[in-house]
């Protein structure tokens, strides 16, 4: 085992995590600001990789399928607000559960009606094709490195959106004392349709970018969105911090534990069983990883509001 | 037995408990003996309802001790403490609100007479603990409204079930939380009359606004303004005290 | 005197129609609606399980898929290696495996309540929108361990060759299953009524109305819930074991996210909380899978449709809009 592969898995696990942050960043703000808990989150990362996958193969360019993606799902984000999850606000989290879980049925129905039960393939696009050289004479794919920068340069927009912006510091209002920013005289109908519309295109951005990786399909969101979960429970949900740190640890974690974990088991059991124990454990280990957290910190690494 | 009667029932000593900058309890001194009512007063935010949830178990202190029959609460939560003995009552009323008042009032004798792990008798068949609940509503005169929802009991109505709830806990000391709270003339009067008996019972930590009602029934009263006690007597004495005049019944009367 | 209220009069409706449905299906010569009947009580029996957690104490799991699958593994391996005539265990002591109903539902229960018995440790530590997402993320961490564990087909899933024993009834004959499952059903429903009027129940509906006034009075809600937690996965797992029995297979899609959706959707389109509520929840369910499933292959989406329906309209489920507003004493 040589440190080049050790950096290469850890390169790995961080655009993992990066990933991870783009969607838990929408769902830990969409639930800071109104309270709402949205398992349809994934849908919305799922129609920006079609959306993506769509138009990169009508018109050629991948760029343009990145625009069609935030712009989709942003659409997409916007339509929902609107139509249902403005009046799941005031309900309790059953209800907005059971909600957006028809919400997740509904897309992915319509979704597999419009484009087929079979997954669409994205390419790469030329630009950001074969790999890097790396300090240290490491070989990392340029696709997956500009995916870490994405992702950084998306957490740094953020947080300059936030501490910076008037929308920030409406947001910040809104997440602290929702009565005081409607006596402010904003328009809070149209502050939560920003906010909504906003993580609904971070999702649907890593949607597209994920699309290039692995294949678009239907139920592709789920997963993720399981795992974003995972994530903002341990960084503390309402913490856009909480959930950068909790994504990366997640990513990390999850990453190494897959290729680490064979490995020690190989160490005193024959190679097959070694393989199924340790990958069998290295599937649990980030729902370890958060039970860990919650012992010590049952409202996460940053919890939001004290 | 005679030295028991000189030990206080509850005994707070240096009690301290900040939000950040904000010191809510300030070394908080304050001991309640058995047969007395000792009122806690002082204007609003000096920290009472937060004392009153350091000994209730809702907060843990920063630091200082807290004990009740000569027992050290440190780590002990909020049931532990009621099934001590410790009987409270909240300031805004804390009902099991799709529960009628009988029904409300059963939680509290069930889990007096026993434990709750009993999966298949029916409450309302348990005899027990309908008549047992059935007494203590009486006591308060809530008897004709005994299978109305909470949630429909006027504000005066679900003040007396909340008396009741800790009544029926037959604790060995009251923790009361502004009871007067939003009761009215005539109500403060009846509920004035009705906790001067209860001293008899168990001794009462008694935290009010209403003025009249302290100084009809406080054995001695303790004056909290930011966090700090500074003042301790009895009745006459703290209407004589002049930092008391000046830092809380001024503030009152003006 | 028996007064019979207007939802017990539906609920005893409801129990003679579903009992009625095999018998009416073989005398239409239409033994498929018999299996349907049967999964419509098997499912019931999932969401008997979840509405106590869920309706009485409040509680809104979204893993309850894991004691499911649970359940079916418990029957699955324990068959898998009886017909295999290989021990689970050979060394310190010879375990067998066994194809007795009754000895899989216990180790269904045994499995399933330790399981709970530790998810509700730790996500009970937490509410709200936290242990929904806790409760997600611990049966998703069983579904992955059953997808890449490769002893027992993985993601394949295991086959039982044939349904499993129950002395003195031939759990082949359609009917005959199906009335292991209502009675059990029957059984559950009755169970989860005596523990709604007991001392526990009302501690129970009292630490989902105010935790803080339990406390108060004196009974720590961590306990309270906890049992119930351990007791509805119970339940749960073993409707799990006669849906392995029922469809002679289990496979990690028992312990997938979806299926503790589904569960949900049984107690919330009966009615939250309602005796009866998951079994008209799973009949609905079960009826629009056959009515729009036979229409379209996108039959989830109008499935979808109506639990939006229900969520933003009628938040009383059907129970709710039929026998109105549930009342305490």
């Amino acid at each position: 085992m040589t440190s080049a592969l050790i950096i290469e898995q850890l390169l790995n696990g961080l655009q993992f995590g990066v990933m991870l942050f783009l969607m838990a960043a929408g769902l830990t703000l969409v639930f800071g600001v109104m309270g709402l808990i949205n398992l349809a989150h994934g849908s919305l990362y799922m129609v920006g990789a079609f959306a993506c996958a769509a138009v990169a193969s009508y018109t050629g360019s991948f760029w343009l399928g990145v625009v069609a993606s935030l712009a989709a799902s942003a659409a997409a984000g916007a339509l929902v607000e609107v139509t249902v999850i403005r009046r799941l606000y005031n309900r309790d989290h059953l209800d907005q559960v059971l909600a957006t879980f028809a919400l997740i049925l509904i897309f992915s129905e319509g979704t597999r009606y419009l484009f087929g039960s079979f997954p669409l393939f994205l390419n790469v696009p030329d630009m950001l094709a074969g790999p890097i050289s790396l300090p240290g004479g490491l070989q990392y794919p340029l696709y997956r490195f500009a995916i870490i920068v994405v992702g950084a340069l998306v957490a740094f927009g953020l947080y300059l959106l936030i501490s910076r912006t008037r929308l920030g510091i409406r947001i910040r209002a809104g997440e602290s004392d929702r009565a005081m920013i409607a006596a402010l005289g904003i328009d809070i109908r149209l502050l939560y349709t920003i906010v909504f519309a906003l993580g609904a295109a971070l999702a649907g951005l890593a949607g597209a970018l994920v699309g290039a990786i692995q294949s678009v399909q239907v139920g592709m969101g789920e997963p993720v969105l399981i795992l974003a979960f995972v994530v903002i429970v341990i960084g503390g949900i309402g913490s856009i911090k909480g959930a950068l740190v909790g994504a990366v640890l997640v990513g990390v974690v999850d990453t190494l534990g897959r290729f680490l974990l064979p490995q020690f088991f190989q160490l005193f059991m024959d190679n097959a069983q070694a393989t199924s124990i340790g990958s069998a454990l290295a599937s649990m280990s980030i729902y370890i990883l958060m039970a860990l957290v919650l012992v010590v910190k049952p409202k996460g690494l940053f919890p939001a509001n004290g | 037995m005679t030295d028991q009667a000189t030990q206080p029932v509850l005994e707070i000593s240096e009690l301290y408990k900040s939000f950040g900058a904000l010191k809510a309890t300030d070394g908080v001194n304050l001991t309640l003996y058995p047969g007395e009512i000792h009122a806690l007063i002082g204007p609003n935010g000096a920290g009472k309802s937060t004392l009153i949830r350091q000994i209730s178990g809702e907060y843990p202190p920063d630091s200082g001790t807290i004990r009740f029959l000569g027992q050290d609460l440190a780590g002990l939560g909020v049931a532990d403490r009621a099934q001590l003995g410790l009987g409270r009552t909240f300031q805004v009323s804390s009902l099991a609100l799709e529960f009628s008042a009988l029904r409300n009032v059963m939680l509290a004798v069930q889990a007096k007479s026993g434990s709750s792990f009993r999966f298949f008798k029916p409450v309302m068949k348990d005899r027990d603990l309908v008549d047992g609940a059935m007494k203590m509503l009486e006591k308060v005169g809530l008897q004709d409204r005994a299978h109305i929802p909470a949630a429909e009991l006027s504000h005066g109505e679900r003040r007396q079930l909340e008396i009741a709830l800790a009544l029926a806990l037959k604790p060995k000391a009251f923790l009361l939380d502004e009871p007067m709270a939003g009761m009215g003339p005539e109500g403060s009067k009846t509920l004035t009359g009705f906790l001067g008996g209860l001293r008899d019972q168990a001794p009462i930590l008694l935290v009010e606004h209403d003025m009249d009602a302290v100084f009809a029934l406080a054995d001695r009263i303790s004056v909290l303004v930011y966090g700090r006690v500074v003042a301790t007597g009895t009745v006459d004495e703290i209407r004589g005290n002049r930092i008391v005049r000046e830092a809380y019944l001024g503030e009152e009367t003006s | 005197m028996v007064r019979l209220s207007k939802e017990n009069g539906l609920n005893c409706v409801l129990a003679l129609a579903l009992l009625a449905a095999p018998f009416v299906a073989t005398a239409l010569d239409e033994p498929f609606y018999i299996t349907l009947a049967t999964r419509v009580a098997i499912l019931a029996i999932a969401g008997v399980g979840l509405n106590l957690a869920l309706g009485l104490g409040g509680l809104v799991s979204f893993g309850h898929a894991a004691f499911f699958g649970l359940g079916g593994y418990a029957a699955g391996i324990l068959a898998s290696h009886a017909l295999n005539y290989e021990p689970i265990l050979s060394s310190p002591f010879e375990l067998n495996g066994t194809t007795q109903m009754l000895v899989i539902w216990f180790v269904a229960l045994l499995v399933s309540g330790l399981a709970a018995l530790l998810i509700g440790f730790f996500s009970l530590r937490t509410s709200g929108v936290y242990f929904i997402m806790i409760t997600l993320a611990f049966a998703q961490m069983i579904y992955y361990f059953a997808i890449s564990w490769p002893a027992y087909g993985g993601e394949d899933g295991l086959s039982i060759y044939v349904r499993n024993v129950l002395p003195g009834v031939n759990t082949m004959d359609p009917i005959s299953f199906f009335m292991i499952a209502f009675v059990l059903l029957m059984l559950v429903i009755l169970f989860s009524s005596m523990i709604k009027n007991s001392r526990f129940g009302a501690a129970l509906q009292a630490a989902r109305q105010n935790d803080e006034r339990l406390a108060t009075v004196g009974i720590h809600p961590f306990g309270i819930r906890l049992t119930t937690f351990v007791i509805s996965a119970m339940i749960t797992a073993l409707s799990g074991a006669l849906f392995a029995d029922l469809n002679r297979f289990v496979s990690p899609d028992m312990l997938a996210w979806h299926m503790s959706g589904e569960i949900m959707v049984f107690v919330i389109l009966g009615g939250v909380g309602r005796l009866f509520g998951p079994v008209v929840g799973a009949a609905l369910f079960i009826l629009i899978e056959s009515v729009f499933g036979g229409i379209s292959e996108y039959w989830m989406f109008y499935l979808g449709l109506v639990l939006l329906g229900v969520v933003l309209y009628a938040r009383g489920g059907v129970i709710g809009f039929l026998a109105g507003k549930e009342k305490h004493d």
